[in-house]
């Protein structure tokens, strides 16, 4: 099998290869969210506590 | 506690069994701790993360170049192995997220009803491709992106119960009664379950019949079978590693008053 003939998935290319991707960007999403999520939430933290040693 | 020397009295005995019971207790108490959690999570979640990645190279590997093309579908079929777990993810996710969140309204614990909030997420994502990567299979098979078939539909349904529990959960701010009223959402929801799961076979449906759950022998070949458990797999991995990952941020969230989250950020920073 050549790079082309599997490239063309025997004539079902877009439609093999559209599921694939969409399930790539799927999963990168949904690791990315927890990831930038995580950033958030220690810079809030940092700020909260911050905050909460000023106002004792 | 025993005395040397003499053969231990069942009262002795008995006293001591009832102290292994309170160490077994204190023992839960500390599994269940948000902070034992948050550190177990995170030594857990690289080796989880890992064991994903592995399955899915495995998976694609074997289900893009050592899987035969199908004798119907052509190659076509290999949207399966994306398809399928995803469908199957879409099923077990809502099972864990019901499930989870009924452990968490009988004995009120913290940490379940923060997994069955991060599983909503991860699981409508699941349903979506299922259902995409379903669309994507129909047009070429069935000459249809979508039909109103029995098993599409309460697909679709599952899809609408996510976005349901994920709209009622963010629409009460108070994190533990959302996590009350969300979870009875979910447990009602749970009757779609075997809905779908027998929807191929209570009606007459244009979606093909299961071939691996088929009690017997499964009418799949080895080599696509495969492929199609190890991206199964690989996705359920995957699942709890993220799962993982967003309980430990809302552990951090949900803690940010108690001392050790103090400590940890003073620690880091």
């Amino acid at each position: 099998m050549n790079w082309s003939e599997f490239v063309h998935m025997g004539g079902y290319g877009f439609y093999v290869w559209s599921s694939y991707g969409l399930a790539l960007l799927v999963l990168l999403l949904n690791l990315y969210l927890p990831l930038r999520r995580r950033k958030t939430v220690r810079r809030l933290l940092h700020e909260f506590l911050r905050l909460k040693e000023q106002t004792r | 506690m025993r005395e040397r020397g003499k053969t231990p009295s069942p009262l002795a005995l008995s006293r001591e069994g009832e102290l292994v019971k309170i160490y077994i207790l204190i023992d839960m108490h500390k599994y269940a701790s948000p902070k034992f959690f948050y550190t177990l999570a995170g030594q857990l979640t690289p080796w989880m993360a890992a064991l994903t990645a592995l399955l899915l190279v495995a998976g694609l590997y074997f289900g893009l170049f050592i899987a035969p093309a199908d004798y119907q579908q052509g190659e076509s079929y290999r949207i399966i192995f994306i398809h399928v777990p995803a469908a199957w993810m879409s099923m077990f996710i809502y099972v864990c997220m019901a499930g989870a969140g009924a452990i968490a309204l009988v004995w009120n614990v913290k940490l379940f009803e923060m997994f069955a909030g991060n599983c909503a997420p991860v699981g409508a994502s699941f349903t979506f491709l299922a259902l995409v990567t379903g669309s994507l299979w129909g047009k070429p098979m069935w000459g249809a992106w979508w039909a109103w078939d029995a098993r599409l539909t309460s697909e679709l349904i599952l899809f609408f119960l996510y976005m349901g529990y994920m709209a009622l959960e963010a629409s009460i701010d108070d994190p533990r009664r959302a996590a009350r009223a969300s979870a009875i959402l979910a447990l009602v929801g749970v009757v779609n379950i075997p809905v779908i799961h027998f929807s191929v076979e209570w009606w007459n449906t244009l979606h093909q019949p299961a071939s691996v759950s088929k009690i017997g022998t499964p009418s799949i070949h080895p080599s696509m079978l495969a492929p199609l458990l190890l991206m199964s797999l690989g996705f359920t991995f995957y699942f709890f590693t993220v799962a993982l990952m967003r309980m430990r941020n809302e552990i951090l969230e949900r803690e940010r008053h108690t001392t050790w989250v103090a400590q940890l950020l003073e620690s880091r920073s």
